[in-house]
């Protein structure tokens, strides 16, 4: 079977903040339709990987391809197109503090389209209801929302932009059982028609086995292991099966 | 020690090239320009209080000082003209951008700081928005118009702040004072200071928003980035106010 389109490429990725050497030559390829999951402990560099593909920070040697175009030695100017493309949810879902719920998922109609404010409005109630919020909600500031709806009104914002692949910053961390498997769930459903591609950090084991189609373990600023999600999560790699072992407790 | 020189050299190139990146964003899509008005209420009217009481207070001290001094060697009639220029070439310019740049910067730089730290800034660059056309190009805009409309304002209130007191304190006739004061006057000494202010209103925005977008460390950081600023602000107003005094002494006498 032929291989889908790949939507991002990264080869041999190094970043380092003064002496900490986070990533050391780490390669991938993300297929249109896939989700890969990066998993590993806090500090391993997951989020530095997300942040690299999508062009928030430059690595310091390697390649990464984004849409087909390389994105290191793009400006900022020249990136904004492609993370029109793309759609990011913050780990603490990043919402503009100041503005109600409808204002911060309507923040990216208003920047690039022209549509009529009642058409505003509508697509704003659809995508919060495609993260499973109600129109309760579009008066409401950031403060006023718990941890788990702060996370959907995030990923609401994120879909507002119509993007082709999602990249997910550690989607349950904070959240209770109840909200993590809301969030997984939702994950799963935006697969069935929104947004098919999507990249995900996290270290929670469970939404790996959820969402994944292929999981990759960061360890020490490299893929300890990448591959098929049952194939990587039973694998006999020491390192993964200590990482797996002191994620599981 | 070196880490102090690395320290200064990045601030001075991050705020070179943040001056750079603004001048490539000048040209605002025609919705953003709600925000320049904004940003003209914001630091404008709310700092009208804060710059007319110090001008008016400042032009009567500087000018009951002169005339108790002057008087010394007979040359209380040039008090008029004096303070007027001092008020014209610096008082006004210089004070009103240390006052009002310092409640506006540190203001910029608590909220763009702020926005950084809980990676709204990264939000909006992800949402395909510019971020300097957003956050930076209409407070410095609105910068270039409020700091010589303020400095106008000041300069009036500061000259007929030191003219009441001249009346009032020493008995001097206003009609003699006003006449004397704007025979050695010229509307260089005015334009000159308008200018300046124009110079004030970009810098201060400028240290402004380049510590806001550099904050690290969190909330801590931001309370340091905020102290920061006022510092920044007063002397860069301060040691910029020499350079430009310089050049149009050169340019303009």
């Amino acid at each position: 079977m032929a291989m889908a389109e790949p939507i991002v490429e990264a080869v041999d990725l190094n970043k380092s903040f003064d002496a900490n050497h986070v990533l050391r030559g780490v390669s991938f390829v993300l297929a249109k339709g896939e989700t890969l999951v990066v998993m590993g402990g806090s500090g391993t560099g997951k989020t530095v990987l997300l942040r690299l593909v999508a062009g928030l920070i430059p690595p310091d040697a390697g390649r990464v391809r984004v849409f087909g175009r390389s994105i290191e030695r793009l400006s900022e100017e020249e990136l904004l197109p492609l993370r029109r493309r793309m759609g990011y949810v913050f780990q603490g879902a990043a919402l503009f503090d100041s503005l109600s719920v409808r204002e911060n998922v309507a923040y990216p109609l208003r920047e690039h389209t022209s549509l009529e404010e009642a058409e505003i409005e509508e697509r704003v109630i659809r995508n919060l209801s495609v993260v499973g919020l109600s129109s309760d909600v579009l008066d409401l500031l950031p403060s006023e929302l718990s941890g788990g709806m702060r996370k959907r009104v995030g990923i609401a914002r994120a879909l507002s932009v119509e993007p082709e692949m999602l990249l997910f910053d550690e989607p349950t961390a904070g959240l209770d059982p109840t909200n993590s498997k809301l969030v997984a769930d939702l994950m799963l459903d935006l697969r069935g028609g929104v947004c098919d591609t999507a990249m995900v950090v996290t270290h929670d084991v469970e939404l790996a086995r959820t969402v994944a189609d292929r999981v990759a373990v960061l360890i020490e600023g490299r893929f300890a292991a990448l591959g098929p999600v049952e194939r990587v999560l039973s694998g006999d790699d020491p390192a993964v099966r200590a990482f797996l072992a002191g994620a599981a407790r | 020690m070196e880490a102090y020189l690395r320290r200064t050299a990045i601030w001075y190139g991050g705020v070179g090239l943040l001056t750079g990146q603004v001048a490539r964003s000048l040209a605002l899509p025609p919705k953003y320009f709600r925000l320049v008005i904004h940003e003209i209420e914001v630091m404008g009217v709310q700092s009208l209080g804060v710059a007319l009481t110090a001008a008016i207070f400042t032009g009567m001290v500087f000018t009951i000082q002169s005339a108790v001094n002057m008087a010394r060697f007979g040359a209380e009639m040039y008090v008029g003209p004096l303070t007027a220029l001092a008020i014209l070439r610096e008082l006004g310019p210089v004070l009103t951008a240390i006052l009002v740049g310092g409640k506006v910067a540190s203001g910029i730089t608590a909220e763009l700081g702020s926005m950084k730290v809980t990676e709204q800034i990264d939000a909006l660059r992800t949402l395909g928005v510019n971020y300097i056309k957003r956050l930076v190009v209409p407070r410095v805009l609105a910068a270039l118009i409020v700091f010589p409309l303020l400095t106008v304002l000041a300069d009036a209130i500061g000259i007929l702040g030191g003219m009441a007191i001249m009346s009032l304190e020493r008995g001097a006739d206003m009609y003699a004072y006003w006449n004397i004061t704007t025979y050695w006057v010229v509307p260089k000494d005015f334009v000159t200071g308008i200018g300046k202010s124009v110079f004030f209103g970009a810098i201060v925005t400028l240290i402004g928003c380049y510590n806001g977008l550099s904050t690290e460390g969190g909330t801590e950081g931001l309370g340091r980035a905020t102290t920061a600023t006022v510092v920044h602000v007063t002397m860069g107003v301060i040691v910029c106010d020499f350079f430009i005094t310089k050049l149009f002494l050169t340019l303009f006498y």
